[in-house]
Parts: C-alpha cells; sequence; structure tokens
C-alpha cells in the first residue's frame, strides 16, 4: 500500500497531480474577461461558440489548468460562469483539465462550484474581509470539494513586504490547517507579484520580497503551493517587449527556483531564459535582486536604447553568433534563421566521429527544444514549419557525407505515409502535418497529391508505416478515404490512420470510416494536434490509447446517428411545393450587355491584390483569428504580423517576377428554370459551333422539414421558371492563378524551403479567390451591368454584401460537383484557359475557382442541407446517371 | 455499537447483492406493490421497489435476513430510488421521509437480531443512496448542451432529505453508489456534511462510483484517477465501484483505484454482463473465481454484488473472502 501522500490532486475528466517532480504548472488565461478584451466581447455577445475556441487554444497551447473569470460590470456573472461552465462540460477536450474558477464575488465562485464535477480551483479568496467571512468561505470550498488561491492581502490591505507576506500566509494557513482542517496540499498562495522598477523606492524589494516569500512559504508552510501571474512585473515597461519578455522569463526562472510551482504566464510574451542578451540579463537581474542604486536607470537605459528599433534587434542576431556551437545550431532551429546553418553543420560534422552523429546529437538536440516549445504552445505552426526548412537544409547538407559513409543510417521515431487521395489535389494541410511531424523525428513517405489507392496500400505494406495519413478537401475525397480504409481492411492492414483536411470531420471519420477499419482511426482537427496523436499512437502501450479512441467514436458515432434521426424531411414533391417564391411579375431582370463567352488571358495579376480576404490564410497556417485584428492580436499577433510580412514578400516576387499566371472565363447565357430544379441555358445564336444550343444546370433542393413560412430553397428558384414566359439569365466562369504555382513550389522544395513551398499555395489560393472577387464585380458592372451602385469595400465583398450571388459546385448550396462536368463543356474551360477536372472533379491546377452568377436581388447563399432518397433517385434520372452514381456524388449530403 | 473501521482492520467486510433481483422472485403485481394504504393511489405504483418496504415490509425484510444468512455483514436499506427527484415518477415525492426511514427500521432490526445471536459478527446497515434519474454536468438535450435538468441545489436538497431520514431509521453508514455523474455524488457528499455539522454527529461514508464501459470512464467522462480526487475531500470510509460490469471487467478499474487511494476499497460488481435478454448468468462459482482474483491480487476491504446477485453468490463471496488477509491502508488522521 502507498505511504500517506499530500500532493495537491485536481481534475477534469482528467487528473491533475502536483508533485515535487512535477514542472512548472501553467495556468491559461485567456477565458478570462478582465484580461482579455476579445474574450469579454465573445461573452457580452453570447458568442459563446468561439468563446469555447477561446478555451480550446489555451488547452491546445499546453495550459494545465483553465482560468474562467466573469467579474465585469455589464455581465450576469452568475449566468456567464453556469452557461459557459456547462459548455466547456460537453466538450470533452476542453473539460479533461481542471478549472479555476476566478471571481473577486463569492456568489460567482460559488455558481461555478455547483456545475463542476471534477476538482476545482477557487481563485481567490483572502483576510480581506475578516477572519468570519475567510472561514465561512474556505469552509464551503472544502465541502464543494475544490482547493483554493488564497492572495496575500488581510484586513489592513494587501501584503507588500517579505514581513507582511509571511505574516498573512503563516496566519491564513494556520485557520485552514488547524482551525478547519483544510487539506494543507490544497492551498495554493498568491503572495502578490508587484511591478519593479517603477521609480519609487518601496517598490525596489518588489521581486526580491516575493522570491523570499515564496521560499518562506515553501520551507514553513508544508504542503502549500505558491502561484502569481508573472506579467505585473513588468507594468512599468508595457510597450517594450524585449525589456518585458526578458523581466518575465528571468522573474519565472527564479521564482520557480525559489519554489513557484504554477501561475499564470502568457507563453507569447517569454523570452527563453538563455537566450536574454547578457546586458539586459544582468540589468533586469540587478533590478529584480535590488542588487545596485541606479538598477532601475540603467534598465530604463537599456529600455530607451531597444524602444521600436529593428536595428538594435538585428545587431542582436548576429550576437548569437559567437556563442558556442551547440547553441548556435539550437538557436537557428528555434528562430528559423537558415543563413548560417551550413557553416555551422560543417563545424559540427568536422568535430563528429561521423555525420550522422550530428543528425542524432546536434540537430536533434535542437529539434527537441523546438518540439517543446510547440508543444508547450510557445511556438505557433509558422515558427515550426521555419525549423523544418532550416533542418532540411542541414541534413541535406549532410546526406552525400553520411551516403559515403554508408553505414550510418538515420534513426527515426517512426514511420508515417502521407497522402492527399485520389482525385484530390489540394496538399497545404497536408504538407503542414508532414513538416510538423518531421521535425519530431518521423520518417515521412509523402505520396503527394492524387494518390489512388493501390498506391497507398501497397507502399503502407512494401515501407512497413506505422501510420497512414489521408488528407483531402474537396467532398469525394471523404468517400475516397473510405474506399481506402475498406481497401487497406481488405489486405488485413493493421496500421493506425490518420484523417484531415478541410471537409474531413470527427462526425465523417467516426460515423464512416472507423466502422469499415479494424485498426484506429483517428481524426485530426489540426497541424498541431497531430504530434500528440501521433505520439500516442506510436507509444508502448498504445492499445489504451487505441481502445480509447474506439470507444469515443463508437459512442459519438452512436450519438450522432441518433441526433441525425431527429429531423424531419419532406418528400422532394412536397419540399418543390414549397419552394422559394419570387414574384416574376414584378422581379426586375436585366439583360446582360454582352451574352456569350469571353475569355481573360494576359490577365494583370497585380489588380487583385486588394481584393484579397487575408483571414483564410491565416488560418491555413492555424493562426485563427480576423484580418487586420490578428496581426494585433494578444497571443498570436506576432507571429501572424511575422507571417503577413513574409507573405507579403512572397506576393512582391509574384507581381515583379510574374510567377504566377492568372486566366478566366466566364459566359452569361439566357436561362429558365424547367421541371422546378433546372436551369435551362441557351446558347446565343451563331455564337459557337456546337453539337446543341442548350445546356442544363441541375440543381438540388432543401428537404429537411422547415419552419413555418420558411421555404425549401433550390438555386433554380433563383431564375424565372420558363412557363412565366419571361425570359431571365444566369452566367457560369471559372478563373485560376494556379499556372506556375507547382513548379515554384517543386523548386522551393528541392531548396528544402517548405516553408515558402507552403506559402506559395497559399497565396496562390487566395489571389484565385480574390480573381473570383475581382471578376464578379467586373460583371456585375460592366459585363452584366445589372448594377452601378457598386461601391462596396473589400470588406463588403468579404461579407459577400453585394447584389446577386456566385455559388460554386462543391460548395454548400450546390454540393454536386458534377456540375463543374456542365461548365467545362459549356464554356469550354480546359481548352480555352487549361483548367483541368481530375476523377473526383477537382481542379487542377488548385487554385482554381468555378461556379455561376445569379443576379437575381432575391438570390442568396444557403446551405442545402440533407437530402432524401426520393430526390437522389429523381435527381440520377436527371441527370442520366444511375441511382448508385448519384448516392456516391451526394453521399456527404445524404440523410441516414 | 460495534466500529466498522475496527473490523474492516481485521477482515475482509462483505456487502449484500441485489435487491431487485431478490423481489422478482416475489412477482409482486400492481395490487401487491399498492397494499391497503396505496389501494387508490392515482399513479400506477407497479416498479416502485422502494414503496415495498411500506407495503410489503415483510418480503424485505425477509431478503435483507438471507443475505445476512449468507454471510453478509453490512446490508442495504431498500432506498436506491428515495429521492423527491426519482420519486417524482410516481408522484411520491411526500412519502420520502417515510420511505428511508421505514426501510432503515427494517433493515436495522434484522442486522440487530443477527448481531444479537452471534456477537462475534456485528452485522451494519448501509443507507442506500442511488443516483437519481437525473445528471448534473450532462445534458438531456444535445441540441442544448449548457441545459441541465437539475441543479447542483436541488439535488442537494433532495439529497439531504434522504439522509436525515435515514439516519433518524438507525442506520450505521451511508452508501452514495451507482455514480454516474460524479457532480451528483458531490452534492450528496455536500448534503451529508451539512447534516453532519448540524446535528454534531459523524457517520462512515461509502462511496461507490460506476465505470460505465470498457472506455474505463463515468458515465461523466471521468477517469478513475480523476473520479477519485473529485470525491476525496471528504473523509470516506471507502471508495469502490459498483453496477455496469461485471467482476471480471472490473478489476483493472479497482487495481488502479486501489493503488491511488488512502481510504478503505469496496466493490460490488454485478453477476458478469448482461445476456441478450438483460438477464445476469454468471453463476456464484465463477463469480467467486473472479472475486478470487481481487482478493489474491490484494485489492479489496468490503465486497459484494450487484445486479444480477443472489444469496448463493454472497454465499460464495463471503467463503471466499474469509480466507484472505483485508487490503492494508493507511487512513489519514
Amino acid at each position: 500500500m502507498t505511504e500517506t501522500k499530500k500532493y495537491l490532486t485536481l481534475s477534469g475528466l482528467e487528473p491533475l497531480v502536483v508533485t515535487p517532480e512535477s514542472n512548472f504548472i501553467n495556468i491559461g488565461e485567456r477565458t478570462n474577461v478582465t484580461g482579455s478584451r476579445k474574450f469579454l466581447r465573445l461573452i457580452k455577445e453570447e458568442k459563446y461558440d468561439e468563446a469555447l475556441e477561446v478555451a480550446r487554444d489555451q488547452v491546445d497551447g499546453g495550459a494545465q489548468i483553465l482560468d474562467v473569470n466573469m467579474d465585469e460590470g455589464m455581465l450576469d456573472g452568475v449566468y456567464a460562469m453556469t452557461t459557459f461552465l456547462n459548455l466547456i462540460a460537453s466538450e470533452p477536450d476542453i473539460s479533461r483539465i481542471p478549472l479555476m474558477i476566478d471571481s473577486s464575488k463569492w456568489e460567482i465562485i460559488e455558481a461555478g462550484l455547483q456545475v463542476a464535477q471534477g476538482k476545482c480551483v477557487v481563485n481567490s479568496i483572502s483576510l480581506k474581509e475578516g477572519e468570519a467571512q475567510f472561514k465561512h468561505q474556505a469552509k464551503l470550498i472544502k465541502r464543494y470539494g475544490a482547493a483554493v488561491v488564497v492572495m496575500a492581502f488581510d484586513e489592513d490591505g494587501q501584503a507588500d513586504t517579505y514581513n507582511r507576506r509571511v505574516e498573512i500566509c503563516r496566519r491564513s494557513y494556520h485557520i485552514l490547517v488547524n482551525e478547519l482542517k483544510f487539506p494543507p496540499q490544497d492551498i495554493i498562495f498568491d503572495p502578490n507579484i508587484f511591478p519593479v522598477a517603477t521609480g519609487m523606492d518601496e517598490h525596489r524589494r518588489n521581486a526580491l520580497d516575493f522570491f523570499e516569500a515564496t521560499k518562506w512559504i515553501r520551507e514553513n508552510l508544508p504542503y502549500a503551493n505558491v502561484s502569481g501571474g508573472v506579467s505585473n512585473v513588468s507594468f512599468s515597461f508595457r510597450g517594450n517587449n524585449v525589456v518585458r519578455e526578458a523581466m518575465h522569463s528571468s522573474f519565472l526562472y527564479h521564482a520557480i527556483k525559489n519554489g513557484m510551482n504554477m501561475g499564470i504566464v502568457n507563453p507569447t510574451m517569454l523570452e527563453i531564459y538563455d537566450e536574454i542578451d547578457k546586458d539586459l540579463l544582468e540589468r533586469v537581474e540587478d533590478v529584480l535582486f535590488d542588487r545596485r542604486d541606479d538598477a532601475t536607470e540603467r534598465l530604463l537605459d537599456y529600455a530607451e536604447s531597444v524602444k521600436g528599433q529593428k536595428k538594435e534587434q538585428e545587431d542582436k542576431v548576429l550576437e548569437w553568433r559567437s556563442d558556442p556551437l551547440q547553441e548556435r545550431i539550437t538557436h537557428a532551429l528555434v528562430k528559423g534563421i537558415d543563413a548560417f546553418i551550413i557553416e555551422d553543420v560543417e563545424e559540427a560534422r568536422k568535430a563528429s566521429e561521423k555525420p550522422i552523429h550530428v543528425i542524432e546529437g546536434h540537430l536533434m538536440i535542437g529539434m527537441n527544444v523546438v518540439g517543446d516549445l510547440f508543444g508547450s504552445g510557445k511556438m505557433f505552426l509558422p515558427q515550426v514549419v521555419k525549423s523544418a526548412r532550416v533542418m532540411k537544409k542541414a541534413v541535406a547538407y549532410l546526406q552525400p557525407f553520411i551516403e559515403a559513409e554508408k553505414d550510418g543510417k538515420q534513426e527515426f521515431a517512426g514511420r508515417i505515409l502521407m497522402a492527399t487521395v485520389k482525385g484530390d489535389v489540394h496538399d497545404i494541410g497536408k504538407n503542414i502535418v508532414s513538416v510538423v511531424l518531421g521535425c519530431n523525428n518521423y520518417e515521412i513517405i509523402d505520396l503527394g497529391v492524387m494518390v489512388p489507392p493501390e498506391k497507398i496500400v501497397e507502399t503502407a505494406i512494401r515501407e512497413k508505416v506505422d501510420i497512414i495519413g489521408l488528407s483531402g478537401l474537396i467532398t469525394p475525397s471523404l468517400d475516397e478515404m473510405v474506399y481506402v480504409s475498406k481497401a487497406l481492411e481488405k489486405q488485413n492492414v493493421k496500421i493506425p490512420i490518420i484523417i484531415g483536411g478541410a471537409t474531413t470531420s470527427r462526425a465523417h471519420s467516426a460515423v464512416k470510416i472507423a466502422p469499415h477499419y479494424s485498426n484506429t482511426v483517428v481524426y485530426i482537427n489540426d497541424a498541431s494536434r497531430a504530434v500528440t496523436v501521433v505520439g500516442d499512437l506510436l507509444k508502448k502501450d498504445s492499445e489504451i490509447y487505441k481502445d480509447q479512441i474506439r470507444e469515443e467514436y463508437d459512442k459519438f458515432r452512436e450519438q450522432f446517428l441518433k441526433r441525425t434521426k431527429k429531423k424531419e424531411y419532406l418528400t422532394i414533391a412536397e419540399a418543390r411545393k414549397n419552394k422559394f417564391k419570387i414574384n416574376w411579375n414584378t422581379s426586375e431582370i436585366v439583360k446582360p450587355k454582352q451574352l456569350g463567352i469571353q475569355i481573360l488571358d494576359g490577365f494583370d495579376i497585380t489588380k487583385l491584390e486588394d481584393f484579397i480576404d487575408w483571414s483564410p490564410f491565416f488560418r491555413s497556417w492555424d493562426l485563427h483569428g480576423k484580418y487586420p485584428a490578428i496581426l494585433t492580436d494578444e497571443i498570436v499577433g506576432e507571429q501572424a504580423t511575422i507571417l503577413f510580412a513574409d507573405a507579403q514578400e512572397l506576393l512582391k516576387r509574384i507581381f515583379d517576377e510574374k510567377l504566377l499566371k492568372a486566366k478566366g472565363i466566364f459566359g452569361l447565357f439566357e436561362a429558365n428554370t424547367v421541371n422546378d430544379d433546372d436551369i435551362e441555358i441557351t446558347l446565343p445564336e451563331g455564337h459557337v459551333e456546337r453539337s446543341r444550343s442548350t445546356y442544363e444546370f441541375l440543381t438540388l433542393r432543401q428537404q429537411s422539414k422547415k419552419a413555418a413560412g420558411k421555404p425549401n430553397i433550390a438555386l433554380s428558384d433563383f431564375i424565372a421558371p420558363k412557363a412565366t414566359g419571361k425570359q431571365d439569365y444566369m452566367g457560369c466562369f471559372c478563373v485560376s492563378t494556379g499556372f506556375g504555382t507547382h513548379e515554384l513550389a517543386a523548386k522551393f522544395e528541392a531548396d528544402h524551403d517548405d516553408y515558402n513551398s507552403i506559402m506559395i499555395k497559399a497565396l496562390a489560393d487566395r489571389l484565385a479567390e480574390a480573381f473570383a472577387e475581382y471578376l464578379h464585380k467586373e460583371v456585375r458592372i460592366n459585363h452584366w451591368n445589372y448594377t452601378d451602385d457598386d461601391n462596396l469595400t473589400n470588406d463588403d465583398l468579404i461579407k459577400e454584401s453585394y447584389k446577386g450571388i456566385r455559388p460554386a459546385p462543391g460548395y454548400p448550396a450546390c454540393p454536386d460537383h458534377l456540375e463543374k462536368k456542365t461548365i467545362w463543356k459549356l464554356l469550354n474551360v480546359e481548352e480555352n484557359i487549361g483548367v483541368k477536372l481530375t476523377e473526383s472533379l477537382a481542379m487542377w491546377p488548385a487554385a482554381s475557382v468555378s461556379g455561376y452568377y445569379f443576379a437575381n436581388p432575391e438570390a442568396r447563399y444557403f446551405g442545402l442541407g440533407k437530402i432524401k432518397e426520393d430526390q437522389i433517385e429523381d435527381y440520377s434520372k436527371r441527370r442520366e446517371i444511375s441511382n448508385e452514381e448519384a448516392t456516391k456524388w451526394l453521399s456527404p449530403n445524404i440523410a441516414d | 455499537m460495534a466500529n466498522i473501521r475496527k473490523e474492516l482492520e481485521k477482515r475482509i467486510l462483505v456487502l449484500d447483492g441485489a435487491m431487485g433481483t431478490m423481489l422478482q422472485q416475489y412477482k409482486f403485481t400492481e395490487d401487491d406493490f399498492r397494499g391497503e394504504r396505496f389501494k387508490d393511489y392515482p399513479s400506477p405504483l407497479q416498479g416502485n421497489n422502494d414503496l415495498l418496504s411500506l407495503t410489503q415490509p415483510v418480503a424485505i425484510a425477509e431478503i435483507h435476513a438471507k443475505y445476512f444468512e449468507a454471510g453478509a455483514d453490512i446490508v442495504e436499506t431498500n432506498t436506491f430510488s428515495g429521492t423527491t427527484i426519482a420519486m417524482a415518477d410516481y408522484d411520491m415525492e411526500d412519502l420520502v421521509y417515510e420511505l428511508n426511514f421505514e426501510s432503515a427500521k427494517i433493515a436495522k432490526q434484522v442486522a440487530d437480531k443477527f448481531t444479537k445471536e452471534n456477537p462475534e459478527k456485528p452485522r451494519f446497515v448501509a443507507g442506500s443512496i442511488g443516483p437519481t434519474n437525473k445528471t448534473a454536468s450532462l445534458s438531456p438535450d444535445v441540441n442544448r448542451p449548457e441545459y441541465r435538468a437539475i441543479t447542483f441545489n436541488e439535488l442537494r436538497i433532495a439529497y439531504k432529505q434522504q439522509v436525515e431520514a435515514l439516519i433518524d431509521g438507525g442506520v450505521d453508514l451511508l452508501l452514495v453508489e451507482t455514480i454516474f455523474d460524479t457532480l451528483n455524488a458531490k452534492a450528496a457528499l455536500f448534503a451529508i456534511e451539512e447534516v453532519k455539522e448540524e446535528r454534531h454527529i459523524d457517520i462512515p461514508i461509502m462511496v461507490s462510483g460506476t465505470i460505465t464501459d470498457a472506455s474505463g470512464r463515468t458515465l461523466s467522462g471521468q477517469t478513475v484517477e480523476a473520479f477519485l480526487a473529485s470525491i476525496s475531500h471528504i473523509p470516506l470510509l471507502s471508495v469502490g465501484f459498483n453496477c455496469a460490469l461485471g467482476a471480471e471487467q472490473l478489476k483493472p478499474y479497482l487495481q488502479r483505484l486501489s493503488n491511488e487511494t488512502e481510504f478503505f476499497t469496496s466493490a460490488h460488481p454485478n453477476a458478469g454482463l448482461p445476456n441478450a435478454f438483460g438477464e445476469y448468468e454468471e453463476s456464484p462459482k465463477q463469480m467467486q473465481q473472479f472475486i478470487e482474483g481481487y482478493l489474491k491480487d490484494d485489492l479489496i476491504n468490503i465486497i459484494g454484488g450487484c445486479c444480477g446477485t443472489s444469496p448463493a453468490h454472497i454465499k460464495a463471496i463471503a467463503e471466499a473472502a474469509k480466507n484472505y488477509e483485508p487490503r492494508k491502508t493507511v487512513i489519514p488522521a
């Protein structure tokens, strides 16, 4: 039997035990309305979904406890706390960590305690209002089963000296432990971190007193813990991040040495201790330890010299060149600097017995630092991809030496096959995951895009891979993944599959893929999760993890199927009766100025710059937020700014050196709806020699039962039916900015530069979207000319405030990819501009957009949602394909 | 009254088996459930097993006696659903006090009789406190994840009423059991602490969670260790698991629990997993063998049975248990 343990033990769905061996416990604090304006806004506007994302980011970023604070005058704190914690309870990936219920109002604390099943921490209580209240609250906290943060605060105010801190903490501890029998390990003292270098003499010992009080607490108050909010210490240097970051990391370093074992730290505001400029560090520590009378002045002088000066930073950059070899290599990897890596690696090679030792030693040491920083949320994705670039260059340099030796082979943590499935050409996400895993010492076998299932199966078996990663962006890829998993199962392959990509989802993986595969199938929603998931899948006792995943997916599937059953549907005939009705007698129909097909070749791509929607660009790098606010975001702002600058630089090259070519085609035609859901297009007389003069777009109709008065929409509702006798019009288009992308990306890859290879693809995607936006505007104002009042800003365009719509096949209003074939035939797209369709009907080059134009002022975007068998049957007859084939193409939209 | 802690240091104590399974054998009809007193009660009452303490007290006493005869040291009161929350199904919220009080009295009388006959083996009564039929940390509506069908305070008030009646009826200890949702259990423990404080009494508390399936978690999603961390703030007599799994499936979780806790441990598993008809088939002999595994690995201080177990199972378990030393533990001061 175990001996008496007195460790602070907290829990969410999983336990957190704070032992003397534990590393510093990081408390996530962005879910705090007093500390984050963004979170406050989300709570005020009741955008709880987005608020949950803030919490999830904290957990993903490595927070071990989640602090939640709803103290704001305009908020109903009890309601907000209860609602938010209830929502967290239904998100297992958030609620796995313990909660810190943070409020100065007792009723909010109690509300929080009443909805949390795990063992929480209350933040905080103190002797401020006297012993009676302190005891009352402590007794209830114990009864609710929570630990507690005790502020060094009493009837006379906040402790601001060593003696006051010691006196209050001793008294609090005595009352709690001896009078109330409060478990001592459940006490967390917050002995007040105050600003230093304020210019006031009484503040000179603020940091030192904190360190000494912390040490005293840990030595004299058995089992008690110490916590604090670190950013306070640098308050007088607001706006000077160089100094603040150095102060935080130095303070933290010494506070931890003195016994602080948990706290609130913003990882983006933390310099790596060993990398602080020595002169700065000395000045910071002079202040923290009150070592000289002129310590504050000296730090202020330094602060002046680095204030907003990038040049100084560059000097600093070069200073690291005089560090020892390993430190230089690690620095280069952590900071993603490739300028000196060949030089350093060569030096390392000369000093090593075998060239392979440089990879296994110097480089892996550095990459482990990168992995740890990323894993604990201290580095972000774009930084890691830059690190990988440096790593790859170093390895490429060493490769010939290693081969010359012939006996060295790099030891990998595992071998992972990565592929974008057949028919799909999108690989940004797949490449990011490959890079991130590569950084963590996994060997990546990247089969590229449009990989047929046989090749995946064959490679997986031949190369004895440990994990198979499948990626895809368009909806047919979902089916393709099911097909791949069945093919693997048939060959009796027992290798876990990881699934990712824009249209994939946990629901699809659990409901459609996992049941066909006897080994594990895991859905990964972003690249940063990939390392953890792969690590869990490959560790020795992975069976437990695998069982958990399967169990979780089984449960999820069960619930999911139960849920979908609840939905009610109309028959297609009923849905048609409830169509979206436009009064065609009064509706204004504008005849396009120019009917027929037009091609844009040799288009000036620089015109697109103002039409770029940047937010999705950041999202593709796992940086979440709206542009331009994201550039000043508290957490990702700095990285977003760097990424944006790099993007601008490459964009300028694209423009100046004409690296990418933009081509577009569109047509405007006479059109009328026939048989409810089809749109008949008539080519202008004598336009082109064609075997036929009419084409039909087939649209799909919403079938879920709507609230009274709400229609079941199909796109055909926006075009006048033939029976009305009114001539209506419609357009379609295809644009691409992808010509050249593939070659450029290949060039970057050959140069081991994944960062720019991913960047060029992400930019090409943005330019294609911008082109679609640009062309739509041109069509609205000039070619169709149905609106003249179109002074919309780019922001308005992003918000889709324009008149008329441009829905794209494969997207929510018309998920039917087969419609692209009609557009291709109608416009002769491939012949005219060279954009091809793959067998899954993805467009190649990938950076392409195609769609329709509807001009009716009542036309709007909508989501088709799920449809029923009867519509599939009806559709397959209209499309003249088998029911089976129709089911295959539309399966993501078919109600179970 | 003998001190149960002292008994637990000396030997493994045996808890009784299923009440429901035994009651089924009586084949009580709606009229039997109603008895004379509830002849004209407006709602249907068949299936309200707790009510039988009032309408068929002899049968309840018989079942307790059979378990004591089989070798049980502790029997549970017939009060699994004895809260206003669970009784709302039968519109019997007002009877909650009486149901608990009478159930406790019946069990206590039988226990006292057995203790008197054999003072070397003192018998105890545990007041059974079930999970209710509502969960405080899960939403019953997938479209409204923030919604809760019951609050902590509603649970606390209901549990407090049950606890007071059980104590008034004379139970020796309280058993908060079949915990699907830890938050419900925390409300029960909160209520017990309130009663203890108001009455200046102490009463031993057993806590028994339920691992719902092979995920190794409670219905509300906690791991064994997280569950333990969430309920260990109260000085408990024992912590353990019951229901949902058979003795074989429960073992790994019991092992983890036993490694982590300084409280005594308990287990009352089902008689195996239910078959396709929802029946439990594991024989006393089979169950005894699995329990022997617990005993050999020194995992257990209190052992009994849940769904599908009978006096024969308990007899087999008691025979196995008497050959082993109890699990050694250190109770924090």
